[in-house]
């Protein structure tokens, strides 16, 4: 298991508080300003870094993280930028867990051993490929010498006789879909997130986090309240986006602040 | 021969052929597709499906089709015997209803009570829009802006039949855009909606499940060249975009070793230009639209926009099965251009009086580049999977900007 993320988990945990997870795609809108994003992300509150590789096709994601994907490749990102983002930041924060979330094409065609190897040296913590279900199990094997951990999608269509399908190989944590949809459209109703969040305590002893659909200080409280950890990305996706030029970094990072003081501000039953 | 040494016993389990296939698809629509795959193994030995399969092929989309010996087109050549499977005589004008008339049979099994699905040149949108008349579910059909812009005809149809067709305007505005589209909307109506896919591409089982529907075209080929030449072909040869009128011709000849398959890719303006959407003869191995498979892309793994006259192999992917046997050597794939389509186009209308679709004009066109350096008792079959009456304007807009 990644020791970043074990280790924020427990300090986390020691607070008795829920982590926040922001989302935003590598390159987007130019590598000057994400970078800029990436680098003000830990202080505005965020605690752990789900870093999206653009992909041309993001068949499960929505409108804005779809636009941000091709503004990330218009502007010149690849896997190498993505990779080099990541080493950025590691130089300043040793830290700050960062995920890496994305499509199994661009990783395919890097070379799975290659890749892994290039990611663990830049200082990335866990992977989120989105299309690569239990059942395609091939980056286990390289998995396991690289210190990376997978971390597995979970929906609620994901029933009681598969969940354990779905955990067994699990690292990290396990992350929640609330929605049955793609990301940043219709939001879950807390009370089902609540029981989902207990379902899956019952399969596995790693901590949830929730995502999809979250998009609102209060939201975030709300999902804080069960969940160890609440995932925040179309809404900052469409902040960046509807920003573009005009103070970019310092919109987020003011959405991601907003968002902290939510989560927060949660009443987490210990 | 034996199953060890057959070729048409994939997928395997988990829906392989070789390293193609598989179930690449988000967690959501895992449990989905493992419900189709049910679904799809419980047909197997399901004698009433079957029936009723058949019963619709027969008196509803009006099967067999004839295999017609196209006299003049095989002396025009010059050399091999030609025949035309005719798929354009199927109702709604191409074989994609076949696929359509078996997955709407299992849908409705299945309890499923909306359907979706992509289509590129129209045809299969119109083919689902059909089935779901014939046996009134609701259905959304994804196209591509620039597709719904060079396929007017077929759009009109899809309405009139009642189907919501819905403009896709992410990516390159076409039939991978619609597919991404679709795969969307399946993720976020998981529990009545059936996503109809119509090729032989997709999570497992869809290509295994479009195969088996499509297989009908090459079972009566079969039977209907025994009867009319007493052995079997020398030669198949069909268009390939996604390959579900070329899997369903080549599949039930797959281990007669005798029998020459090949399968014509879009060349489009030329393999050496990169406007193309030939997968096998330039592409590469990834991971697409929930199976690896050959594909369009950049050596990052982004996906490249695919370029064909004709919008039904305007596709950068391929089905996985034709990437095995594309490495296996079973198949050979080849691949003609826009212009070399188009001249097959008119001078099948002109001598045969078949307006072939733009797709099967590239089958048509590969033939004539063979044809003459074959002996006179060649016995060629050439799958004329559809009618060319949609594409009349992109030939005469093509023609038009050639004067």
């Amino acid at each position: 298991m990644s020791a970043r993320i074990e280790v924020r988990f427990a300090e986390l945990a020691e607070k008795g508080r829920a982590g926040l997870v922001t989302f935003l795609t590598a390159g987007d809108p130019d590598p000057e300003t994400s970078r800029e994003i990436l680098m003000g992300m830990t202080d505005a509150g965020a605690d752990l870094i789900e870093l999206g590789m653009p992909f041309s096709d993001p068949m499960a994601d929505g409108p804005a993280i779809q636009l941000s994907s091709q503004r990330a490749l218009a502007a010149g990102a690849s896997m190498q930028t993505t990779l080099a983002l990541v080493r950025e930041f590691r130089k300043s924060d040793d830290a700050t867990p960062i995920i890496l979330m994305g499509y199994y094409n661009p990783i395919y065609i890097y070379g799975p051993d290659k890749f892994l190897n290039d990611a663990a040296e830049a200082g990335v913590d866990g992977l989120i490929i989105v299309d690569l279900p239990p059942e395609e199990d091939e980056l286990l094997a390289p998995l396991k010498s690289s210190g990376i951990d997978l971390i597995y999608l979970t929906a609620p269509t994901t029933d009681d006789a598969r969940l354990p399908v779905v955990v067994k190989n699990a690292g990290g944590f396990v992350y929640y879909v609330s929605i049955t949809g793609i990301t940043g459209t219709k939001s879950a109703v807390q009370s089902d997130i609540a029981s989902a969040v207990a379902r899956l305590k019952r399969a596995t002893d790693l901590p949830i986090a929730v995502g999809f659909g979250i998009r609102t200080p209060d939201q975030a409280a709300e999902v804080a309240e069960c969940a160890d950890a609440v995932v925040v990305g179309s809404a900052l996706v469409s902040e960046l986006a509807s920003n573009i030029g005009a103070g970019c970094a310092a919109a987020v990072h003011k959405l991601v602040r907003e968002l902290a003081a939510g989560v927060a501000r949660a009443d987490k039953p210990k | 021969m034996s199953d060890l040494n057959s070729y048409r016993t994939g997928a395997d389990e988990n829906g392989h052929f070789g390293i193609y296939g598989g179930r690449y698809v988000a967690e959501t629509l895992m449990p989905l597709i493992l419900e189709v795959e049910r679904a799809y193994h419980a047909l197997d030995g399901d004698e009433a499906f079957w029936a009723e399969f058949a019963g619709y092929l027969k008196h509803y989309v009006g099967r067999p089709t004839p295999l017609y010996f196209a006299e003049r087109m095989s002396r025009h050549l010059g050399g091999a015997k030609i025949y035309f499977k005719r798929e354009d005589l199927n109702h709604t004008g191409a074989h994609k209803i076949n696929n359509c008339i078996g997955q709407i049979l299992l849908a409705r099994r299945m309890g499923k009570t909306r359907i979706i699905a992509e289509t590129g040149a129209g045809q299969h949108g119109v083919a689902t829009a059909t089935v779901c008349a014939l046996f009134d579910l609701p259905c959304t059909i994804y196209m591509g802006a620039t597709d719904i812009e060079r396929q007017a005809p077929n759009v009109l149809r899809m309405e009139l039949l009642g189907a919501e067709v819905k403009p896709v305007t992410s990516g390159s505005s076409t039939l991978k855009d619609a597919m991404n589209e679709a795969l969307r909307d399946w993720v976020a109506n998981v529990s009545d909606t059936y996503y109809l896919i119509g090729t032989v591409a997709g999570p497992h089982p869809y290509p295994s499940m479009v195969r088996d529907f499509q297989s009908v075209i090459g079972d009566e080929t079969k039977a209907q060249i025994l009867e009319a030449e007493g052995r079997l072909p020398d030669s198949l040869l069909a268009c390939i975009g996604g390959g579900s009128n070329a899997m369903g011709l080549f599949h039930p000849f797959l281990d007669d070793a005798d029998v020459r398959i090949i399968a014509v890719e879009a060349a489009g303006e030329g393999i050496e230009t990169g406007r193309h959407a030939a997968s096998l003869s330039a592409g590469g191995a990834g991971v697409l639209h929930g199976n690896r498979t050959y594909l369009l892309q950049d050596d990052d793994g982004q996906i490249t926009e695919a370029h064909s006259i004709s919008a039904g192999l305007d596709y950068p992917g391929i089905g996985p099965e034709h990437s095995w046997l594309h490495d296996v050597g079973r198949v050979e794939y080849v691949s003609v251009t826009d212009a070399e389509a188009v001249e097959s186009f008119q001078l099948c209308t002109r001598i045969e009086g078949i307006v072939p679709a733009l797709e099967s004009a590239h089958a048509i066109a590969y033939a004539g580049k063979i044809a003459c350096d074959l002996p006179a008792d060649h016995l060629m079959v050439i799958n004329m999977s559809g009618r060319g009456d949609k594409d009349l304007d992109s030939v005469a807009k093509y023609l038009e900007a050639r004067k």
